[in-house]
């Protein structure tokens, strides 16, 4: 087991009598990226600051490269943020913001100035580097914010959703950016993100938070495949929530009368249960090799280059879609109100707990 | 095709009509708008400013003899207000209390914008708070200035206070008329001007700055001096042109805290108003105004203000 970046024990956080965090374990290894994800109110940022020193946990223990730090102020974590707004200090030039934390901590002027034009270097700014952050523009801002963070040469770097003031070319441009600097620092990020495409592309560990509680937390690959509930299967996208009752036979028997067979365990006969199945792996009939199936009517086609979404709606009223390949698409082409019959395979079929 | 005839009528035609009957002014008249719109706030500056202002740089010329003021070009008026050594003497006393009390202000104000704005959590009690600080200014200058005078008196609170407590024993008589009380009715008086435009540039500092300057290792006084400071500079200025202009050209309140002993510019010129040398007191008037222009203006040489206004 590789060592522990940043491990939380237990650790709380109230706000009055709300829990914004509630008793989350997590262990986030060293050099690992990991991005907290979840919908907003869910105590991502919460956790990510309270790693960082800047809310104090009301219970449980924050370690940090295997020292308890949950009493120590930021600056004797060896963590840095990167503040969403970026935060830089408007009245300093670029050069004076980057060198700032040296200059708190007593290293001298040549000294800081040099260093600090060697990071914004680092982050492709060296000619910004007399210029007022007000002058810059929001990719720039936020490099001069990344330079500021790593200037310390932190062991954990937070970034508190670092893209999300960005259009989306440049956040692109950005996300790869990160991903580059964190492999060759070699540091463990922690990301704070609201958006699931920004950390499946990101990160090593994908953490899923819901109303102070981590759902689950894996590679992100294994998230996507195997969500643990129907929220969790939600928030990453793609894919489809069935729900129907486990029949004696050991298939699931949905509303529409069709009954699905599945490879995963299922929990005892008659109680209700909620299966998962990923958007792309379903396709539209006639496709007889397929032993799963579900009736619904086409209520949105939408063309999208490389693939087409068929938006569907079930006999139960619920919405479902499916990424079709473009050839599968024009191969049985259908059109908006048709009644469809879709199906997948059984090793597709994922059981959600409740 | 009817379709292909209908939808140029109606696309082109409609617009067309709606651009003519609602502008229907000429490009010259356009041109002037903007100055037509703004011609009411320049008849009110023009009335209620440069007309006076210039009025009395006119008057400062003009001849000052015993059957009124005769209309002159002599520079008599400035020569009698420059060369008196009192004159100079006068200045350097009302410079004096005017650095004496933006020193005081500057500090008291600071301090309660500071605390208002960064350690008052909850914006209720913020705004309470505030006008805790504000509704004393709803009464006159000359009420708020008396109420001093029984307690600081011979007789007053304050030394009765003083001498219950075994402190002195008798009377202090530096409480009352004197330069003490002078500028302690300044600073009552004036430190709400401080207070306000410091703690309106301290509700736009992003707070995530104290925070990034933790983060990068910064302890209180580093925070203070490398963030807030710095980005309260504007408000501190705002607040000192307040202050010194209001002290430059203050009469009342060196006249009754004093007790008629200490003088001031202002006084200069109400004396001289007094003797209906009008003349004269012009002319110390284009003094005072051009010197506490030249302190502004050096203030705003420093400190850029733009962003506050």
């Amino acid at each position: 087991m590789p060592e522990a970046g940043v491990e939380l024990i237990n650790v709380t956080k109230k706000y009055g009598n709300v829990k914004a965090v509630d008793e989350i374990n997590l262990r986030i290894p060293a050099g690992s990226y990991c991005c907290l994800i979840g919908p907003s109110g869910c105590g991502k940022t919460s956790t990510l600051r309270m790693i960082a020193g800047h809310e104090k946990a009301s219970s449980g223990d924050i370690l940090i490269n295997g020292r308890n730090v949950t009493d120590l102020p930021p600056v004797q974590r060896g963590t840095a943020m990167m503040f969403q707004s970026y935060a830089l200090f408007p009245h300093l030039t670029c050069l004076d913001n980057v060198a700032f934390s040296l200059r708190m901590r007593g290293v001298g002027k040549d000294e800081r100035r040099a260093k600090a034009k060697e990071m914004l270097e680092r982050v492709h700014l060296p000619e910004m580097a007399e210029r007022k952050p007000a002058q810059l523009s929001g990719g720039q801002q936020q490099r001069v914010a990344l330079a500021r963070a790593l200037i310390t040469n932190p062991s954990t770097l937070l970034l508190d959703e670092p893209l999300s003031a960005l259009d989306p070319f440049l956040r692109g441009k950005m996300r790869e950016e990160l991903k580059r600097l964190q492999r060759e620092l070699g540091i463990t990020f922690i990301h704070v993100t609201h958006a699931q495409d920004e950390a499946m592309a990101l990160a090593d560990l994908v953490v899923v938070m819901e109303r102070g509680l981590i759902l689950q937390s894996d590679s992100p690959r294994h998230v996507f495949d195997n969500p643990n509930t129907p929220f969790v299967a939600r928030f990453m996208g793609g894919h489809n929530i069935l729900e129907g009752k486990v029949s004696a036979a050991g298939t699931v028997s949905l509303a529409d009368g069709n009954a699905i067979h599945v490879n995963e365990k299922l929990p005892a006969a008659a109680s209700t249960v909620r299966i998962a199945v990923r958007s792309d792996r379903m396709r539209l009939m006639p496709t007889d090799d397929l032993p799963n199936r579900l009736n619904a009517k086409v209520t949105a086609v939408e063309y999208n280059g490389s693939f087409v979404r068929v938006g569907l709606m079930d006999v139960g009223g619920a919405d479902h879609s499916l990424m079709l390949s473009e050839t599968d698409f024009y191969a049985h082409p259908v059109a908006l109100g048709d009644s469809v019959v879709a199906g997948f395979q059984a090793d597709d079929v994922h059981v959600l707990a409740n | 095709m009817p379709p292909d005839i209908a939808i140029p009528d109606v696309t082109t035609a409609a617009p067309k009509g709606a651009v003519v009957t609602g502008r229907t002014e000429s490009p010259a008249l356009a041109a002037i708008m903007p100055y037509l719109q703004s011609l009411p706030l320049w008849i009110v500056l023009a009335i209620f400013l440069a007309i006076p202002i210039c009025m009395i740089v006119v008057a400062s010329f003009w001849d000052d003899q015993a059957t009124g003021m005769v209309p002159s070009f002599i520079w008599d008026n400035y020569r009698d207000a420059l060369g008196e050594w009192v004159t100079w003497n006068t200045y350097l006393q009302t410079i004096r209390y005017a650095v004496i009390v933006w020193a005081l202000t500057l500090g008291i104000g600071f301090t309660v914008a500071y605390v208002l704005a960064f350690h008052i959590r909850s914006s209720l009690w913020q705004m309470v708070l505030f006008q805790v600080c504000a509704i004393p200014f709803l009464t006159s200058n000359v009420i708020r200035m008396i109420s001093w005078i029984p307690f600081l008196g011979r007789n007053g609170l304050a030394n009765q206070f003083l001498m219950d407590l075994g402190i002195t024993d008798h009377p202090l008589e530096f409480l009352l008329y004197s330069p003490f009380a002078v500028c302690l009715a300044f600073v009552h008086l004036y430190t709400l001007f401080m207070v306000v435009p410091i703690f309106n540039t301290m509700m736009r500092i992003d707070r995530a700055l104290v925070e990034a300057a933790r983060d990068a290792g910064a302890g209180p006084i580093e925070v203070m001096r490398h963030v807030i400071i710095p980005l309260s500079l504007p408000g501190i200025s705002i607040g000192t042109i307040f202050v010194v202009t209001l002290v430059m050209g203050d009469f009342i309140t060196v006249q009754m805290m004093s007790g008629g002993q200490s003088a001031s510019v202002g006084l200069i010129i109400k004396n001289a108003m007094s003797l209906l040398q009008y003349p004269e007191a012009s002319a110390q008037a284009v003094v005072l105004l051009l010197t506490v222009l030249l302190m502004v203006g050096s203030i705003l040489r420093v400190i850029d203000i733009r962003k506050e206004l």
